[in-house]
Parts: structure tokens; C-alpha cells; sequence
């Protein structure tokens, strides 16, 4: 499902402009991560791909829907939302009725529902978990819970808004692996984040915004590189990127292979 | 004489079988920075309690061996007496709004009030860390209108305000984007070298081994390792134990299998990186994406 955005602006009650004119097309299946400073305006963006903003001017179509013209409930078939903090999410008493919760408004049938269920719990590692209330789990495995309670709706489109927020290694892992059974099943997948290190890892396109617009957007490697405009939306290039430049590499690396390879080093791909 | 003194410190938090923390011994000197890591469950938070009093006054349960900081003994001690010394910052910042006050000058003017600063004193403060913190344009602002690396930072700022002898600090940075964590670990340190001391928990390794003086590895509410950054942060025991190391590290430690890391420390720091990689002669290969 492709989503297109046209000229999209935005500004909030209080005037501010929070988006200055966004045009962007998404095709279906693409694995997309956003970056750039607190206040670019990437969670506004990603807001109007469900609905929960829209536009002032300017257009966002989910496939065929523009979403002026369909309510959030109904957006929530197409485009799922994984809120930046779990706890602004998770209302139920065990962790099982609320992952459930989300198959069962959409009206999906009892099997649908108990197929689903246990898939999204597999993919996030939670089904020792199912009778736990979410609240007696730690802020990671909330998380966790968070993750499952959406992507548990099968919908093409999957937002995650800032997933990486105060993870340790083995969720890092985790999340990542969620992201790449989406990919692997044709979902398109959008990340907001501050962990360049884990966008460069997981992202093939990566959009930097800064103050409302879109500064670059392209393969990933095209936009890690350019130090110098990441800079003014106060975004540092990956680790091993930065590496990179410094020992004079001629061409941009993002991840352990390719630093190893552009080295001279032999890799055993795995 | 070491600030904060743990002696075989156990807790376990109420109707819990297994001890968060177990047989801690920590000493940490005035106008220290320590940086406390750990996957996920190791004990971090509960140790920023317990140096910062919580644990046992707030979360009740079981606690033995000594706590003191500052001269004073936890236990003898009131939760009231224990903040003029020690401040902490929560991991999430809206667990600490007060939500007593419309703007974010009164968030912070807060715990000023509270142990009865003079009016004319209590502004010039608020204004002043206000400053120190860069968030002046926002101290009209309502605390809940905020981004969430505002509200950290307005949940560090009405820490510091208090001017406590030891900061606590749990995760002050994880919504921020890169430049603004840059920025707070500047004013961290800048605190620390006033003789501030400081206790960081923290998962972005790459900032601790470039301001942090010490580094603390909890794992499963022990402390397993404990050294200078470059020590810590690039012990195999890390890996093995699934604590996130630097790219740097990883990266290094792979190429040294095959002879293209040259130094025996493996590095931490982009600067160490630099300085230890081996560059052949051989052509650099093309890698995807575009030159630059």
C-alpha cells in the first residue's frame, strides 16, 4: 500500500508551523527511518499517516484513502502507531487481552484473533508473558508489549515513534527482529529515532527533516554521509560512519561489514 | 573521603523473593562522575534509589548493610533530610512533574519552596539553572506541553536547582536527540568538575567513555565489573553477559581476528578508533551507496 503526501502543511492551534510544506512518496514494503532535532517535526508527520492529525493544507493518501476523508478508527485498519512511551498505550489487565484488544475492535473473527494474537506474541518474544499485567513488566518489556499490541493488527503500514527510547542491547535486538519480519512479510515500515546507529543497522531509506521541511531523503548511505547537513539538524553520522571518514575511506560505510570491507578485510557474509 | 559509602548493601523490594541488589560495596569521592550500566533487570534504577534514599524509605521492603552519603547514615535518616543532599532525576521525566504548576519557572522554583528559599533568592536560581540548561524559552511553557527531551531537561534543571551534593541521574538523556545529549553531558560534567558528584545510568556508551571518570557494570543486581571506561566498556565479559557495547569495540574486536587492529586495548572513543585501525595498501573496495 503506497502512501503519498502532498504538500503537506501543518500548524498547530497554538500557530505554530510545525510542517512547512511535505511531499513524499512511500512505496509499499519500504523500510523508512526519520531523524533529525527534537522539535523537526517527525512526530507531526507521522501524526497524519493515521489520522490522528490533518493537514491544513496539503494531501495524505494511504492507498486509496485520503485521510481527511476517514475517521482515525477506520485509518487503524491500514496504519498502525506504536506510541513513543508504552505506558500511553496499555490499558488492560494481562498482557494477552491487550494484545488482543486491537483484533477484536477491528472485528476480526475469534480464530483471526487467536492466530494473531500468538503470532504477535512470538515476534516479540512474549508468550511466557500472556498473563502478566503489562504494568508488572519492566519499561523495556512494556515496550515489547506496546510493539506486539499493534503490529498484532496486520496492518500494510507499521509506525514506530522513537522505539529505541532507553533499551537495553538484547531489546535493541529484539526490536530489530520485529522490523525485519515486517520487512520479510512486505509491511511498510516507518521509524522515528534518535539512534542513528540503530537506523544505519536497520533502515535501507533514511528521511532527515529539520524545522518542518524535508532536508534529505534517500538510500541510506547517501544521507548518513553528509555530515555536514545532518549537522544543522543536529544529527551526527553512525559511529562506524564517522570512523570511516576519519581514516579516509572513499565512500560512505554504515555498519560493521562494510567498514570491515571497505578496510580490506575478508567477511564471511552471514 | 569517599561521599557516598555502600557497605554490603542487599535489597529486596516488598513481596519479592529475589534481591535487586546484592551485597553492594560502592565508594565514590566527591566530584566523581560514575556511570552506571547494565542490561535491562541488572538494578540500575533500584540503585539510583537507594543512593537517593527511595529505597527503603519510599518503596519500604528489605535492606541491609549501610547507605551514607555525605557523612549521614540512610537508615537514621529522614526522606526530607536525604533530598537537601542528594537529587534524582527519573528515568521518565513525567513521572517527576510535580503537576502542581501551570508553568515550568513554577516546576522548578518547586523544591525551592519546599525547604522555604527567600522569594528574590529562589528567582535568581531558577533563572540561572534555567540558563545553565538552556531552557530559558520555555519557562513560560506548560511543563505537560513539552517534547519529551524538554521534559528532561526541565526534570534535570529542577534537580540541579537544589545545588545537591550528589546528582542521581537515570537515563537524563534517552529522548533527546544527539546534539541536545551532547549538550547535558556538558553541563554534567561541567557540574561534576565544580566537585558536583555525579551517578549516571546510562546505555549510550560512546558519551560515557568520553566524560564519565568511572564505570560500574551491574548485571542481575551484582556488581560485576568496575574501571576507568576504556577497562570497562571493552571487557569480553560484556558481550557475554548482553550489556550494548560501542561500534567502536565490536568493530575492533573483529578486526583485530584477522590483524587489522594493531593495539592491544581495543577503543571506546572514535579518537582511540582512529588511532588503532590497520589501512592496507590494496585499493579500497566499492561499497554501496555513494561516494563521499
Amino acid at each position: 500500500m503506497n502512501i503519498e503526501i502532498s504538500d503537506l502543511q501543518f500548524t498547530y492551534p497554538t500557530g505554530v508551523a510545525a510542517l512547512r510544506g511535505i511531499s513524499l512518496a512511500i512505496a509499499a514494503g519500504e523500510q523508512v527511518a526519520i531523524v533529525g532535532q527534537n522539535g523537526a517535526g517527525k512526530t507531526t508527520l507521522v501524526k497524519h499517516l493515521n489520522g490522528l492529525l490533518r493537514p491544513t493544507s496539503g494531501s495524505v493518501r494511504i492507498g486509496d484513502w485520503d485521510t481527511r476523508e476517514h475517521s482515525v478508527a477506520k485509518m487503524a485498519r491500514r496504519v498502525g502507531y506504536v506510541f513513543q512511551n508504552p505506558d500511553e498505550q496499555l490499558f488492560s489487565k494481562n498482557v494477552g487481552t491487550e494484545v488482543a484488544f486491537g483484533p477484536k475492535n477491528l472485528g476480526y473473527s475469534s480464530d483471526r484473533v487467536n492466530s494473531s494474537v500468538a503470532d504477535a506474541l512470538a515476534m516479540t518474544e512474549l508468550s511466557e508473558k500472556t498473563e502478566t499485567n503489562p504494568y508488572d513488566l519492566s519499561p523495556t518489556w512494556r515496550k515489547m508489549v506496546a510493539i506486539a499490541s499493534i503490529i498484532v493488527m496486520d496492518t500494510p503500514v507499521v509506525i514506530f515513534d522513537e522505539p529505541t527510547t532507553g533499551q537495553d542491547a538484547a531489546n535493541l535486538a529484539r526490536i530489530a527482529n520485529v522490523i525485519k519480519i515486517l520487512r520479510d512479510r512486505g509491511r511498510t515500515v516507518i521509524a522515528i529515532t534518535h539512534d542513528i546507529d540503530f537506523c544505519a543497522e536497520n533502515f535501507e531509506r533514511v528521511i532527515a527533516m529539520s524545522q518542518g521541511t524535508i532536508l534529505l531523503d534517500g538510500k541510506a548511505n547517501d544521507v548518513l554521509g553528509q555530515e555536514e547537513i545532518l549537522a544543522t539538524t543536529y544529527v551526527d553520522p553512525p559511529q562506524l560512519t564517522r570512523l570511516g571518514k576519519r581514516l579516509g575511506f572513499r565512500n560512505t560505510v554504515r555498519n560493521q561489514d562494510e567498514f570491515l570491507t571497505a578496510l580490506g578485510m575478508t567477511i564471511n557474509s552471514s | 573521603m569517599a561521599i557516598i559509602n555502600l557497605q554490603n548493601v542487599t535489597y529486596k523490594y516488598p513481596l519479592t523473593d529475589a534481591p535487586a541488589l546484592q551485597n553492594i560495596n560502592l565508594q565514590v569521592h566527591e566530584g566523581e562522575f560514575v556511570a552506571v550500566i547494565g542490561p535491562n533487570g541488572a538494578g540500575k534504577s533500584t540503585l539510583c534509589y537507594t543512593i537517593a534514599g527511595f529505597v527503603p524509605h519510599f518503596f519500604k521492603g528489605e535492606i541491609t548493610g549501610t547507605v551514607e552519603v555525605a557523612g549521614n547514615e540512610s537508615s537514621k535518616s529522614s526522606l526530607h533530610e536525604w533530598v537537601l543532599n542528594v537529587g534524582l532525576a527519573f528515568q521518565n521525566p513525567f513521572n517527576q512533574i510535580s503537576g502542581a504548576k501551570y508553568t515550568v519557572f513554577e516546576e522548578i522554583a518547586f523544591g525551592l519552596e519546599n525547604i522555604g528559599i527567600p522569594r528574590e533568592e529562589m528567582k535568581q536560581r531558577v533563572e540561572d539553572t534555567m540558563k545553565l540548561t538552556g531552557i530559558s524559552d520555555l519557562a513560560e511553557r506548560s511543563p505537560y506541553s513539552l517534547s519529551g527531551g524538554q521534559q528532561q531537561r526541565v526534570a534535570l534543571t529542577s534537580i540541579l536547582v537544589m545545588e545537591p551534593k550528589v546528582l542521581v541521574l537515570d537515563e537524563p538523556t534517552s529522548q533527546m536527540d544527539p546534539i541536545g545529549t551532547r549538550e547535558v553531558f556538558g553541563t554534567i560534567r561541567a557540574m561534576a568538575e565544580r566537585g558536583m558528584t555525579v551517578i549516571l545510568v546510562e546505555h549510550k556508551v560512546e558519551w560515557i567513555a568520553n566524560f564519565a571518570d568511572r564505570v560500574i557494570a551491574l548485571h542481575e543486581g551484582k556488581i560485576l565489573l568496575e574501571g576507568t571506561p576504556q577497562e570497562v566498556l571493552t571487557s569480553d565479559r560484556l558481550t557475554e553477559k548482553g550489556f550494548g557495547i560501542s561500534r567502536y569495540t565490536s568493530t575492533a574486536r573483529k578486526a583485530k581476528e584477522q590483524g587489522f587492529w594493531k593495539k592491544e586495548k581495543l577503543p571506546v572513543t572514535l579518537e582511540q578508533a582512529v588511532e588503532g585501525f590497520v589501512l592496507t595498501s590494496r585499493p579500497i573496495p566499492e561499497t554501496r551507496g555513494a561516494s563521499g
